[in-house]
Order: structure tokens, then sequence, then C-alpha cells
């Protein structure tokens, strides 16, 4: 009997006990008929790429790789994961220029900052975007996010670095693209924020974009290139300082988490602990009283919280929202935890635009029904999508927290001078 | 007593590869013939097998005359029934605890019995199938494949009705009617009615396998016939892509064979008793065995799921010589009771082995058409292709078609149930509809059956309970075992013949058939499986209340 008792199965794929629920909770299905859901995509059709690979069903690529399947399977099965891979390894189709465009986030991002102004006007023009949809299957109904004048790396060499020397604790901040190229303001938040509990905030020697876009276009080779990197710099950084490393981006956050491990086997062990968001670290520090945050008197605020879907699958929400319950006057209501659509690059292109409005439809009713003065999450690409859909405005926790201290008397509490 | 009309030139009774290839032969011959099974076609020896197209190269130094069958067969199958057979090669490998001098006679009667096998380098066979032991000291390379009894047996079925055979299923033989010395008719028994009716031929073959013994001993005819019983275990998917041997002296648990989304290992071989032939069950020691062995051949089987256990029984024939039965072949033997035992009218095919079901029936149908005066009636079944291999393959390597077109792009671009529909069904998928919203919509998941599959299998396929359905479709053989597809399909069976009762009925023996299965492998993911399905049956569709008392064990088969 030994032989039995030894004999279980190692293939992710072949715990799956087919109860359906990922299928269930499954954003694309829901609205898509042409996607076979991720039972079917996942360990149902493995078996069958096992077989042969011309099985491989090019359908798969309408995976939002939200990972809510995940997060949904009660037998630990990596549905998300194993749909990425078999895009990975099956499809045939050479990524398009529109996939490569969308995907190089860090290079689109250099070029449009150089001329801010002029490709936010141009991008927002209306036969601009009906070259786009009509030439790369860009959906001109899309808003493009505003690119920013001056990248935050800019910013801080020229206006931050050197004050942050000054601090005895140091944490290193992993910026991403949206901070640097479109939103560095959010940057300058956090700085705020931790400067005033007493932390100086630094930047990786190096940084790449954390490669999401890459992955989910199939660019692997660039997107494992990119991670090497940061992984690199992560690590020094990690062991010189002995402190971990922020994000304020829950998707960065993931994909440098588990992705790299998962997609681009990118072995991330020794640091993946210590890459976090900078609310969990916040959190944490409040909890085990190391910091002490000072309101400003009469901050009045109706928030509502969307988890975006890597927020979900980290199970982070709680130090977000327990961050943004803790400010006096914020009234906070936390939204259904639903995709909001656009998953990244996945809204933009043409053939997803109207599942992605769809996906996100019912979260959009329940923002207008709770009619908030701001909508707090920690993915910038659903604030896209969201201040796109809704009327309201979309800000990261972090930026309502700043907007919400007294940074001034926050120093003093903390004893900083 | 009900009797049917016709006068039938020959009786077949065995609804297994050999009588429904013996149909088919005497069918396209030109015989009136009638087929009689006793359950479903392949419920015995044809459907609990390997589904290994044997090169011959397993026999080649045991049995030089079986071997050069095989692989004659061999050739023939791939060419008739291209939807059945798959082309994954085969290996014969050595490991270090085998003698590899047995690699060299190996060869060598392989060659003599026409049989290609190359001597490969080690590496070449890690290369060619990276499942295999890495360990191997030797690997020999033989045209082995796999072929899937079930659409193999449909197809001679559909073809013998083509040529305007009756068929009946679900009716067991219970007496012959004999005149003098001379076999006149059957009398058959509907198994679920219990109601007989009586057919009238002027030939009968017996070709029921294991219980043609018993079959026999009803004419007053003895044949000294042996069940040995072989089981086997099936894993989740396909570990490997080639079939792997072990180079030795035949021996248990010695062939892994890739069929379908999942891999076979098997076989073990012990002698049993003829009142549990009706009755198989794979023990723990057959499971210890068969694990055992198998990570053998290939290590990753010990950390694969395993999705049930099942067992078949080969009927093996003792030479007339000897009767004590120490003798025996596993050589075709085709038996002329006129001959043999003064018993007119009445042949006995039996032996042999799925690989050779055409010959066999060939032989028999040959010995029929003597006894009838027709020896004029040539066989042409080893030149035509079986309905769903008329055409030759879309899917394959190359890349135009004969008119030029790009037919693999095109197959490509298929849906996967469309694709593996087609795989089941070759040409014949044609006849599945696609049009219509909820065509596609998928009965089983695991194995991608949809209900236009299901709908055309119930019309065409001679389908009338979910175990026919699931051995024309391999609805319900994947991982799940039956747990998503088995209500779904027993609604469309109910639609089909407005019975809910009766689909009731079926949908509990169906739950329970799949149960047997997978209870000799009940641990890890699959007693997950099976506690869930036990759930979704019991406790939410409640059907161990509506089951109560009922008796469905009749259905089983």
């Amino acid at each position: 009997m030994d032989y039995q008792q030894a004999n279980i199965s190692d293939n992710n794929f072949e715990n799956c006990t087919k109860c359906t629920v990922c299928t269930a909770y499954c954003p694309v299905t829901a609205v898509n008929p042409d996607y076979p859901g991720p039972k079917q995509a996942g360990p149902d059709g493995e078996r069958y790429r096992l077989k042969k690979p011309l099985f491989y069903n090019e359908a798969l690529k309408y995976c939002m790789n939200c990972k809510r399947c995940e997060v949904a399977c009660p037998s630990n099965v990596k549905i998300g994961d194993i749909i990425q891979a078999a895009r990975i390894k099956y499809s045939t189709k050479r990524p398009s220029l529109r996939d490569t465009m969308l995907a190089n986030t860090d290079f689109m991002g250099n070029m449009a900052t150089l001329a801010a102004p002029i490709v936010n006007g141009v991008l927002s023009l209306k036969p601009v975007k009906k070259v786009m949809d009509a030439t790369l299957k860009i959906d001109c109904h899309r808003t493009f996010p505003k690119y920013a004048g001056q990248k935050f790396t800019t910013w801080y060499k020229r206006n931050a670095a050197q004050a942050q020397q000054q601090f005895a604790n140091k944490v290193s901040y992993f910026h991403g693209c949206y901070v640097n190229y479109n939103n560095p303001s959010l940057g300058r938040d956090l700085i705020t924020v931790l400067n005033a509990v007493g932390y100086g905030v630094l930047l990786l020697e190096k940084e790449l974009c954390c490669g999401v876009a890459k992955i989910s276009n199939r660019l692997i080779k660039e997107a494992t290139r990119d991670a090497e990197v940061n992984l690199k710099a992560i690590r020094n950084a990690v062991s010189t300082h002995k402190a971990p490393v922020l994000a304020t981006s829950s998707t960065c956050c993931f994909t440098m988490r588990d992705e790299y491990p998962h997609l681009l086997h990118l072995d991330n062990a020794e640091v993946r602990d210590d890459i976090m968001l900078a609310t969990k670290f916040i959190y944490e520090l409040l909890e085990k009283n190391q910091i002490k945050l000072v309101f400003k008197p009469g901050f009045k605020m109706k928030v509502a919280y969307h988890t975006p879907c890597h927020m979900e699958k980290l199970g982070w929400t709680y130090y977000s929202t327990s961050i943004l319950r803790m400010i006096p006057g914020v009234d906070l209501t936390l939204l259904d935890s639903r995709c909001c659509g656009i998953a990244g690059t996945y809204g933009f292109k043409k053939e997803n635009y109207r599942y992605s409005q769809d996906i996100g439809e019912p979260l959009f009713r329940q923002i207008e029904s709770i009619n908030p003065d701001l909508v707090a999450t920690d993915c910038e690409t659903c604030r896209w999508q969201i201040e796109m859909s809704t009327p309201y405005r979309v800000e990261n926790p972090v930026t309502i927290l700043a907007m919400a201290i007294d940074a001034d008397a926050t120093r003093k509490a903390n004893s900083i001078g | 007593m009900k009797k049917l009309d016709k006068h039938y030139d020959v009786i077949v009774i065995g609804g297994g590869a050999t009588g429904a290839g013996t149909a088919r032969d005497c069918a396209m011959r030109g015989l009136k013939v009638l087929l009689v099974e006793r359950f479903d076609f392949t419920a015995g020896a044809t459907g609990r097998n390997h589904g290994l197209l044997h090169s011959g190269a397993r026999y080649a130094v045991t049995d030089g005359e079986s071997a050069s069958e095989c692989i004659k067969e061999n050739m023939i199958l791939r060419k008739i029934a291209r939807h059945c057979v798959e082309d994954t090669g085969g290996l014969f490998i050595t490991l270090p605890e085998d003698d590899l001098a047995y690699q060299q006679l190996f060869i060598e009667k392989c060659r003599e019995a026409g049989i290609n096998a190359e001597a490969i380098d080690p590496d070449l066979a890690r290369r060619i199938e990276p499942a295999v032991n890495p360990d191997l000291i030797g690997a020999v390379k033989v045209p082995d494949g796999a072929v899937d009894p079930f659409r193999l047996t449909t197809a001679n079925v559909i073809d013998a009705r083509r040529h305007g055979a009756d068929v009946i299923t679900y009716h067991e033989v219970v007496r012959f009617i004999i005149s003098g010395n001379r076999m006149e008719g059957i009398v058959m028994r509907d198994v679920h009615t219990g109601e007989e009716t009586e057919a009238v031929g002027s030939v009968v073959v017996n070709a029921a396998g294991i219980w043609g013994h018993l079959l026999a001993k009803k004419a007053g005819v003895d044949i000294n016939m042996f069940p040995a019983k072989g089981s086997l275990l099936i894993f989740g998917h396909r570990v490997n892509n080639t079939v792997i041997n072990r180079c030795r002296k035949p021996a248990n648990a010695d062939i892994l064979v890739p069929g379908d989304t999942i891999c076979l290992i098997g076989t073990t071989s012990d002698r049993v008793p003829f009142d549990q032939i009706d009755n198989m069950e794979v023990t723990p020691d057959e499971v210890d065995i068969l694990i055992r062995e198998g990570e053998k051949l290939a290590p990753q089987l010990a950390t694969t799921r395993i999705l049930r256990a099942y067992a078949g029984v080969r009927p093996l024939v003792a030479s007339d010589d000897d009767p004590s039965g120490r003798s025996i072949s596993r050589g075709i033997v085709c038996l002329d009771h006129a001959k043999r035992d003064g018993l007119e009218g009445f042949v006995t095919i039996t032996g042999g082995k799925l690989m050779t079901y055409r010959l066999m029936a060939e032989w028999a149908t040959d010995m029929v058409c003597a006894k009838l005066g027709l020896t004029d009636r040539k066989c042409t079944t080893a030149e035509t292709p079986l309905p769903g291999s008329e055409t030759p393959l879309e899917v394959n390597d190359t890349k135009k078609d004969k008119d030029g077109h790009p037919s693999r792009q095109h197959i490509i671009e298929l849906p996967t149930e469309q694709l593996a529909a087609e795989g089941r069904h070759g040409s014949l998928t044609e006849e599945i509809r696609w049009q219509n919203p909820g065509d596609d919509a998928l009965v089983c998941e695991c194995e991608q059956v949809s209900v236009g599959e299901v709908e055309f299998a119930i019309d065409k396929l001679h389908v009338h309970n979910l175990i026919n359905l699931r051995r024309r479709t391999r609805l319900g053989m994947g991982t799940c075992q039956g747990q998503l597809c088995a209500c779904r399909a027993a609604g469309l069976l109910d639609k089909a013949d407005r019975c809910t009762e009766r689909a009731l009925d079926d949908l509990c023996s169906f739950v329970n058939e799949r149960w047997k299965g997978m209870y000799p492998v009940a641990w890890g993911d699959t007693v997950s499986e099976i506690q869930f399905t036990q759930w979704i049956y019991s406790g939410v569709a409640g059907l161990d209340e509506f089951l109560d008392g009922r008796d469905t064990e009749h259905l089983l088969h």
C-alpha cells in the first residue's frame, strides 16, 4: 500500500475538482460568450494541450489575468497562471505593433513626457482617436491617461533626494510607470506622509516597468529582462537598507511578488516578503505604535473604496481601508469587490472595449448610487476606467492620507525636527 | 414468444470488436445479418484493455505468428480506421535491472515477424519521449500506436447497419434452437423486461469472448477457455505521447499507452473463476503493482492523479489436444463445430486480440460463407475504410491539403469542442450540428462533448442510456468522471425519449458505475472529486432518496 499513499499529484491543474466556482467568479465569462471561462481555459484545457498543442484556443486572449478565479478556487489551483502560461507557450500569433506599443510603458512614457502638453492634446483629439482606432485597433472611446510634464524621478533628484538622507529610517520606493510618467504627485504624497512619520524614501538604483503589460501581451523575453533588472535592484536595496521596497500600485506589487516566479520563472523568494504596498507598511507601523498620525481638524470626505483585482489576490484591501477608516471625517464605503473591466492594456484594445465596459457597469452604478466625494483605489488602471466611466475623481489612499494629515503636527508627534 | 420475421443468413452473438467486425464483414459480403449483444457494444473485453495499437513487438519473442498478424493488422487499421488510431510510435526500453542482451533477440525476432524495430540511443529515446525513465540503458523504436476500441467497434456496427445488418443490444442469448444436429436459431431475452424473442438463421457465430465458453455450453459444446483478468489504471492526463513498453519477457504492468486525453498503465494477469467474470474488481494489490511498475516506465506517474481503475477478462483458449489448459494460445481460434462437435451451423471465433479483430472477422466470415456455399464472396474489409475514416485526416502536420488549401490553419481555428469531436468521429463529424445557439454548449467539459455531439450520438450511434453515450463520445470519462455532465446528459436523453423516470434510473446507475472505478483509487484528489460528486447528487439533487429501494443493477453495463 506504500505506493498508494505516496501517489499524490503534483500537477497543480489536477487539483481541480471541477466545482466551477472560478467560472462563476470570472468577470469575462459573464459578458463574453466567446471566452471558455477559467475552468475550461485553465485546468480542463491543459489536459487537451498536453495531448496536442493544436488544442490551444486563441480565445484564451480574452482572459484579463485578474486572478479572481484563483481567489475563488477552494483547491488552490493557479488557474490564471495556467491560462497565462498557456498563452505564452502555445500561441503562435506574434504580438502586434499595438500590443507592443501598449506594453512598452517605459518607452512610451519616456517619449511622451518629453512633449507632454502636445501628446496629451493630440491623444485627446477625436480624429486622432479615430485614426488609432482604425489603424491600431485602440478603441476610440478610451481616454488616455495624461502624461506629466516632468517625470517623478526628475523631480525627485532635483527636489527630494538630498532631504531623504537625513532620516535614520529609510525605505525604498518602487514608483512604477504611472507615478513616473503620469501622476508624480502620488509619489510626492508618499514622501510627504513617510517623511512626516520619520522615514526617508529612496529610489532603487535602477527601476524598469514591473512588466505586467509585457507579460499580458506575451513579450516574455523583454519582461524577463526588465524583471531581472528590478529584482537585482530590489535585492541590493533590501540588503543595504534592511528595509522593504514599497509600491503604491497594487498591480506592480503583485506582479513582482507572484508573476515573476510563476510566469517568468524568476526566483524572488528571498525578497518577496519585502515587496509590499505602502499602505500595508504604514498600517503595520501604526499597529505596533511605532508612528503616530495627526489629522487636520475639520477634514470631511465621503470616500468609496474599490478593490482592484490584484489587491483582492494580494488580500491586502484591509490595510488600505483600515488606514482610510482611521481618518476622522472620512465616511468610507467599501464597494463590492468586482472587476472594473479595464485590466491594464486589455481595455484599450478595440476587441475588448465593449466587454470591458460591460464588466465595469455594476461597479459604476454602485459608485453613482453612493455619490462619494472621491473614489479610492490602489490601482492606476482602475482609476482610469472609473474616471472615464463615471463623473467621479479617483485617488490612491496614500494621496487621501496626505490630504488628511497635518504634516507639521505629525512630524512633531513623531519627534522629527 | 415474439419471433423476428426475417430468416437471417447469419446471427452473430457478441457486440465486441470481433462480433461487430464479423457482422460488418458478413454484411459487406451481402449476407442477411443479425448482431445480438447482451448489454452494450464494447461492454466486455473490447472496452477493457489498453487501447494499444500493437506493432506486434510484444509477442515477437514468444509468439512469432501473433506478432506478424499484429503488424499486418496494425498497418491495415491505420488505413481503414484513421479516426480510431493515433500514430504515437512506441519504445521498448531496457532498464538497469533488465538484461540488455534480450534486446538483440527482441530486434531479431521483430524483424523476422516483419516489424520495423530499430535500436536507438537512450539519449534519443529521452528526446522522443521526455517522460521516459531517464535511467534507461537501451531503447528500441517500434511502430506501436493507440487505438480507441469504442470508436473502432462503433464504426464497424455503423457500417454493418449501412450494409443492411440488424443490430439488437441488451438482449442475452438464453438458449439455442437446435434441430437434430443443426443449429437453427437463438432465443434471446431482453435484459430489462425479461421478454423473450426468437430469431432464426442459417449459421450462428459465437463471438462472445470469454462468455462464449458459457454460450457454447448452452449448445452442448465444450470449448476449453480460461478467464484471465487484467487490471489497468487510468491517469488524469497524458504523461507520455509515445507508447512505452519494457524490453523483456511480457510481464505485469509493462505497457504505458497514451490514449486520447489520458494515459493507461497495465496490465496484471490472473486466472479467475467463471462465476466472477461479470464482477471484476481491482484489488489494492493490483493497484500497488500497477503504480510500482508504472513508475519504472515513467517516473512522473508517481505524482500524477489517477482517475480510475478497471479490469477486463481475456478469453484464453486451450488447444483442443490439451484439456489441462497448460498450453495456451494467444492466437486466433476459429472453430467449426460441425467438424469438431458434429453440430452444423455453429461457429466460434475467439482467442486473438483487439488488434486482430478484423482478421478474426475475416476468418469467421470465410467459414460462414463456406457453410452457405458462397465461397466467391471475397473479403474487402482490409481495403474499405470504416465510417468516419472515409476522408483523410484533416488535422495533420502537412501545410497544404491536396487542393493546395492550408487545411491545418483552418482546423486550428476551430473551437476546442469541434476539434475534439473531429478526433472522435472523423468524417462523421459533418453530421454534428453546430449552427444553432446552444449546439456548441458543453455537456461534458472535461472531454469537450457538446450538445450537438450528444444529440448526434443519440440519433446515429445506437445510444439508449448514459453508459452507451459515454462509450460513443467519451462523455464522463474525464477528470470529474461524470460529476458535471451526467445530469446534463440525462436531461438530453430524457428530452429524446421522454421518460424522466428512466432517465433518473439511468443517472443513478451511471453515477454508481463511475464510482465503481474510482473506489480502488479513492485517495488524494480523486477522493475530493468523488466526495464533491456525492454532495451534488445526493445532497443537492436528492438522488439517494430517489434510488431508495430501486434496482438499477441491471443498468450498470
